[in-house]
């Protein structure tokens, strides 16, 4: 038994215990989601399991991307979905439930799915190629492959994300004349 | 007792086991929910399932050099679920106008009083 | 074996303290006890600290306040009234725990935690001195602190919703529209900054300004300077400071987002709050104001011949000065937030948008076009002035070129404002006069009875 604990260097525990913490929180939160009837419930279960998977980008060496996951998607999508729930109910407590027939054909499909990803996913080998993870993160080799490889697709968001906010005020600016 | 190191050494199944996890509870909500927003944050939620499989891709199986086309696909991933989360949202606030609620059995009546 | 795992510690803040223990001893500690250094630098010194400052904080606002508003602010409690906070303390500790009717209890009792766990965790990515950062290899350490502090708004908007009550759901969607809004002049006058500097880890942003006053990353360029101003206005609103503190607008909102909230986790908010404007101040002082650097570049000057020569002790000395003019740097900006809290009145929500969409928006555009023109028109002299001379020969500074003339005019012109600002100041305070009066009111004319 020393023999196998001598094996653990501080880097592998480290990453393990980080890994489980994260996965618990993120796997918890995905579950809350399901589960919850309260939309604002929902979303707060949704926050925590954006902020687990940021952390878990973190993990995954993709800093720059973990804040950028935090400041799009928590700093900006989970408060305009706040907004919808804010401007769209009529009370703090909005619950809907599913019909109990819909609830069991839902389990099943994801039973169903689960397994079949799950299964798929331990039986194949992945070419192994991995990053070092002691090396400090390429800020600026991301600069250039945005500038310069995906130069195009780079633009395009940006065409893209003006097209979005155009139809975005145009459709929100609802006719209030008719009601 | 050999396992320890196993369980503690993550490897990329881990990383797709769990990503499976989200995909799935983001299937579930699109299809128990009625409130159109909660269908929104289960798409959300699938989508933070694709870009986690992207980016532990990039870390296990394509990372030598300097190689972040997993990441930079997943930027692009992430950039897209928020300009979506926000017509969506724009359309279920217009829907909500119309017919007073967001509950997506209503849509089925449409124009119908 | 034993300086390899030395250069691996060594990186972290325990890494200067293995290094003493290292000379004193001989013995390199391990990864493990490395990382449980940390901890406990963290949990037991850190977390306090930044308790401590958030109490000392909220005496100093009120005694800034009571000065700036002509009265003495608390006296009472204690010499010049410094254990205020404490006694409030206690008073906030014993409240009721209370829960509305009607609120939706967890997120009730969750909100003030996700408002208060990001401000504090954002401390873990600031320079405090060349070795005194939690993480030295964080690489994008100025985007990261940003995220984070994006977090706050979260527990903001929650704990508003879940009060079930009219006036915390409004300050809870001003804030969120606020923040939302001013986020993007927050960041793209980061963004010049860091386009200036051409870095995004914060320690490396703090050695280059290790020159001397003219080295600042706020005088390299007018346009820096300009968005040093935009990113104090962007921080203001993104932490709820007056004059955009319409979330909490006590004449109009009763309390707004807090006002269920009573004890402990109005304490929490509060606590939040005050972290949150010197983690702000800190970025602002790590990113324009030259982190721990002196204004004439002897830190860097010390630091360098230190590590060459390996001495440890100067080396821990010298961090200590380090972080001390760092925090003191910081500790002057919040005191300047404060000063502008109780100095200008509250805007409605539709003024703050128009100064944040109609004005701060399109100037930070404009910040950011100029200085990137700037940048490559105007050559620029690279790397970190002590290593390519020695400022105490006058001869090398004159071959740095005229580039510098640049960063040395506008050095000037930022001590001349802040010289002038502190000269008027103390006129006033000296002399006792009301100097707005006198400079609107020349030549009273005696009135003829």
């Amino acid at each position: 038994m020393p023999t196998c604990l001598a094996q653990l260097d501080f880097t592998t525990v480290a990453t393990g215990v980080l890994f489980y913490a994260l996965a618990a929180v993120v796997a918890l939160s995905a579950v809350g989601v399901v589960v919850s009837t309260n939309i604002v419930r929902t979303a707060a279960c949704l926050l925590f399991a954006l902020v687990g998977v940021a952390g878990l980008y973190v993990l995954l060496s993709a800093e720059f991307l973990a804040a950028v996951q935090v400041v799009v998607y928590v700093g900006g999508t989970l408060i305009l979905i706040i907004f919808g729930v804010m401007l769209t109910s009529k009370s703090a407590a909005l619950t809907t439930g599913a019909r109990r027939g819909e609830v069991a054909v839902a389990c099943i499909i994801g039973a169903v799915m689960l397994a079949c990803l799950t299964l798929i996913l331990l039986r194949t080998t992945f070419t192994s190629d991995p990053m070092d993870p002691a090396a400090p993160y390429p800020v600026v080799a991301l600069g250039t492959a945005l500038l310069g490889n995906y130069l195009i697709p780079f633009e395009l968001i940006s065409v893209v994300l003006l097209v979005v906010m155009i139809g975005a005020a145009y459709l929100a600016k609802a006719r209030r004349g008719d009601r | 007792m050999n396992n320890l190191a196993t369980i503690f050494a993550v490897g990329l199944h881990h990383y797709l086991v769990l990503g499976a996890v989200l995909f799935v509870s983001g299937v579930l909500t699109i299809l128990t929910k009625r409130n159109a927003i909660g269908i929104l944050i289960g798409v959300e939620l699938v989508l933070n399932a694709a870009c986690l499989n992207l980016v532990a891709f990039n870390r296990f199986s394509h990372g030598s050099g300097t190689a972040l086309d997993g990441q930079i696909f997943a930027l692009f991933v992430i950039v897209l679920a928020a300009a979506e989360a926000a017509v969506a949202l724009a359309i279920f606030l217009n829907f909500y106008n119309n017919l007073g609620t967001v509950d997506v059995e209503r849509a089925s009546d449409m124009g119908e009083k | 074996m034993v300086s390899g795992v030395m250069s691996e510690t060594a990186q972290h803040i325990p890494g200067l303290f293995a290094r003493v223990i290292y000379d004193a001893t001989g013995l390199a500690p391990s990864p493990w006890a490395s990382w449980a250094m940390g901890f406990v630098v963290v949990a037991m010194i850190f977390l306090p600290a930044i308790g401590l400052f958030a109490v000392m904080a909220i005496w100093v606002e009120r005694k800034v306040a009571g000065h700036i508003q002509s009265r003495l602010g608390p006296n009472r409690v204690g010499p010049i009234g410094l254990l205020q906070s404490i006694a409030d303390g206690i008073k906030l500790i014993t409240k009721e725990d209370l829960t509305p009717d009607g609120a939706d209890r967890l997120l009730f009792k969750l909100a003030p935690y996700i408002a208060f766990a990001p401000a504090f965790a954002a401390f873990l990515a600031l320079p405090f001195g060349p070795d005194l950062c939690f993480e030295p290899n964080l690489a994008v350490g100025v985007f990261w602190v940003l995220a984070i502090l994006g977090l706050e708004v979260m527990g903001v908007i929650l704990g508003g919703w879940a009060s079930n009550n009219k006036w915390a759901t409004f300050g809870a969607m001003r804030e969120a529209c606020q923040v939302v809004s001013y986020e993007v002049p927050l960041g793209l006058s980061i963004i010049v900054a860091v386009a200036v500097a051409g870095t995004l880890n914060m320690v490396t942003l703090g050695h280059l300004q290790g020159g001397g006053l003219h080295t600042w990353v706020i005088f390299r360029n007018p346009f820096v300077m300009l968005s040093f101003v935009v990113y104090f206005i962007a921080s203001l609103a993104s932490n709820k400071r007056a004059p955009f503190d319409l979330p909490e607008s006590d004449s109009e909102l009763v309390a707004g987002y807090h006002t269920e909230y009573s004890g402990l986790r109005f304490s929490m908010f509060y606590f939040a709050e005050y972290a949150a404007m010197l983690v702000v101040a800190c970025i602002q002082t790590a990113l324009f104001l030259g982190a721990w650097h002196d204004p004439f570049g002897l830190i860097g000057y010390y630091y360098e011949q230190f590590t060459r020569t390996n001495n440890t002790a100067g080396l821990v000395a010298l961090n200590f000065l380090a972080a001390g003019i760092f925090v003191g740097k910081a500790l002057a900006l919040v005191f300047v937030q404060m000063w502008v809290r109780w100095t200008l009145p509250r805007p409605r929500i539709d003024q703050v948008l128009y100064a944040c969409i109609k004005v701060l928006l399109p100037l930070s555009f404009v910040l950011l076009v100029g200085s990137c023109v700037w940048q490559l028109v105007v050559p620029e002299v690279t790397g970190v002035p002590w290593q390519t001379y020695n400022p105490f020969s006058p001869a090398a500074w004159r071959g740095a070129g005229g580039t510098m003339v640049t960063q040395v005019l506008l050095a000037l012109v930022g001590v001349g404002c802040v010289g002038a600002i502190v000269a008027w100041v103390g006129y006033a305070f000296v002399t006792g006069r009301n100097l707005k009066q006198r400079l609107t009111d020349p030549s009273p004319i005696p009135e003829r009875v």
